[in-house]
């Protein structure tokens, strides 16, 4: 595999002035640009028709860029789609399974897609079944199949190439909160047993803060922020330690802005509000410092910022008027009503 | 580093033709009809109804019979008048029933019905999403309407099959029939609903509204089958109707079928009608799977 060494790790996508404008004018994406590691869970965090999918759609040939290009698996994306094509495996938004099929059937339809011989399609095709738990259910019509079965199914479809990298457009969307837990835990299984790359799109913030590695906001066409979950929490400027001191009158500001980590400290009659980075580490020292100097404390409280946070400081916390495309709406309606069938 | 931990059963080729996939593709066609019995007899059941009634109802050779009409005062004999009225028949439909006239067209009838059809699935996969995952793997571009295609041909052909079978159940003029005229009579099938489906495949490559594929297949297939001599010989209608059943492949297709199944005097010669549904046949390929590749590719 053609691929280059950055920062000790192999880069698996390699994106450049990607661009995307539908009709000449609206960008839908603009000018990313960003690189996924092998090996790493990699996120795209943004409000609908940010130019989530429509990214990916163009990673995996599906759509063609209007400027730009990028690299996958070592293939480039214009030049060699049908190499791309054959070294990524998709899990879309959608339902794509034909429902008239039996879930096997439709199995065995992937793999004859991707130019598996059948004599190792079969012998997959039951592996696969067997570790998505749908081998009771593999004989069965896909239109009798919960939104959980179906989205399991979905993902043995991406998996029968055993691609190097997957792409996972809301992978659980619309699933009730055990189904999500269950086909997270499907995911990471999957992940472990191939040691695939993961690249995936989601709405639901506590899943991205603990699934991925790293992520990259994105809002109207670009890219906004990208980093770990960690990262982008303390790009916010870290934890909030928030004191109420019994004692009124002298000013304490001076003493807990030298401390270690602190960056900068509010006093509010007497409760200070102290922006900090490692919260953990900088509370007892307040709490030293000031019993030391013969003060106490009626109240302390320590807030990290959550992955939410970050997520409106970057994308804004105004309603958004504008709307996915029809198809997109409609694709997305499909989905959550097959989903709760 | 990530660990390479794919299981070891990697001890093969990938198919890398430029047409792998496209029987897959085709059998998921397939595979809705065959194994939906209902679908599959009510497709047949159409054919069917209007064979027994339309063909048989519109008994036009009684019409011409001794037994029906009399020149009042001459009093021609019977058998005349019986003479007379196979003659005219002869004339007209190059057969002595109308209902072996009638049995031929509706080999093109059920074909051009099911060629059109072709159409609709694509909007569906489009609709329902398969279409994009179909996109996301491998298979090229053409393969996805060359197995649509494929699909109507198979299908047509065996309904077009059973649809003889019944034709000569119900009464049929086989004296004509021989195994050229059938292999004959199916390739001009095979043209027709090869270049037909093809058309029907292009018009739905962009299309997302079924209800607009619908509207289109109804706007053309009356007219594509009375504009044509699956019916009513073409010698017999309006001059200005003449030039458009002349270009209308329908035509052409019924006319080898007669030709070759019935012996009945044609339109044109069988080498002409040949040339002609080979021309569409191709053109109309060509350009469907050249289009495919432009469009499927937003």
């Amino acid at each position: 595999m053609i691929v280059k060494l950055r920062v000790n790790k192999l880069v698996i996508v390699e994106v450049q002035g990607l661009t995307k404008s539908f009709n000449g004018k609206t960008k839908a994406v603009d000018e990313v640009s960003f690189e996924v590691y092998e090996g790493e869970t990699f996120g795209f965090l943004g409000p609908n028709g940010a130019g989530k999918s429509t990214t990916i759609n163009m990673l995996t040939t599906i759509l063609k860029p209007t400027s730009g290009t990028a690299k996958v698996c070592g293939y480039d994306i214009i030049k060699q789609p049908s190499d791309v094509r054959r070294s990524v495996g998709i899990v879309p938004q959608e339902y794509t399974a034909d429902e008239d099929l039996t879930g096997y059937e439709n199995l065995v339809l992937c793999a004859d897609l991707y130019g598996i011989p059948r004599s190792v399609s079969k012998q997959r095709t039951q592996e696969l079944l067997k570790l998505v738990e749908l081998e009771d259910a593999a004989k069965r019509k896909v239109d009798t199949y919960s939104g959980g079965m179906r989205r399991r199914l979905e993902l043995a479809c991406g998996l029968v190439s055993r691609p190097k990298l997957l792409f996972l457009d809301e992978p659980t969307l619309g699933l009730d909160v055990q189904t999500r837990v269950a086909v997270w835990n499907y995911i990471k299984k999957l992940k472990e047993e191939y040691g695939m790359t993961l690249f995936l799109t989601t709405h639901y913030l506590e899943e991205a803060d603990s699934v991925c590695n790293r992520l990259a906001i994105i809002d109207h066409g670009k890219i906004l922020k990208i980093g770990s979950p960690n990262e982008l929490k303390e790009s916010l400027g870290g934890d909030l330690i928030e004191i109420e001191v019994k004692e009124q009158g002298e000013d304490l500001s001076g003493i807990l802005r030298v401390l270690k980590h602190v960056k900068e400290v509010r006093k509010n009659n007497s409760t200070y509000l102290v922006r900090t980075e490692k919260g953990e580490e900088v509370a007892p020292e307040i709490i030293e410092t000031i019993r030391v100097r013969g003060f106490h404390m009626s109240k302390i409280s320590l807030t990290k910022p959550t992955l939410d946070e970050v997520y409106l400081e970057y994308t804004g916390r105004k309603l958004r008027e504008e709307q996915a495309s029809w198809e997109e709406t409609m694709a997305v309606q499909r989905t959550l009503k097959r989903a709760r069938a | 580093m990530q660990q390479n931990n794919y299981k070891v059963d990697s001890n093969f080729e990938v198919n890398k033709s430029p047409l792998h996939g496209l029987w897959a593709l085709t059998n998921r066609e397939l595979k809705k009809w065959y194994k939906a019995p209902f679908i599959l007899i009510m497709s047949l059941v159409q054919p069917f109804i209007w064979l027994a009634l339309f063909g048989k109802a519109m008994n036009i050779s009684a019409i011409f019979s001794g037994g029906s009409f009399n020149i009042p005062g001459l009093n021609i004999p019977k058998e005349i008048l019986d003479q007379l009225g196979k003659e005219i028949m002869r004339s007209t439909f190059g057969t002595s029933d109308y209902f072996s006239f009638l049995a031929v067209g509706m080999l093109s009838f059920i074909t051009l019905f099911t060629a059109m059809f072709s159409g609709m699935s694509i909007v569906w996969d489009r609709r329902l999403g398969f279409l994009n995952k179909v996109l996301g793997t491998p298979v090229a571009r053409g393969v996805i309407p060359m197995s649509k295609v494929l699909n109507a041909v198979v299908r047509s052909l065996i309904q077009a099959t059973i649809v003889l079978m019944i034709a000569i159940l119900l009464g049929m003029d086989t004296s004509n029939i021989t195994i050229f005229g059938l292999l004959g009579t199916f390739s001009a099938l095979f043209l027709m609903v090869l270049g037909f489906s093809s058309l029907f495949v292009m018009l739905a490559l962009r299309s997302t509204s079924w209800e607009t594929q619908s509207a289109i297949m109804n706007l053309l297939n009356l007219p594509l089958l009375f504009a044509s001599n699956a019916m009513f010989p073409a010698a017999f209608m309006p001059e200005w109707l003449q030039p458009i059943v002349k270009i209308n492949p329908v035509s052409y297709a019924t006319d080898i079928s007669r030709q070759m199944l019935l012996g009945a005097p044609g339109m044109a010669n069988l080498a002409f009608d040949f040339l002609y549904l080979g021309a569409f046949a191709i053109s109309l390929s060509t350009i469907g799977i050249i289009l495919s590749w432009k469009f499927l590719s937003k």
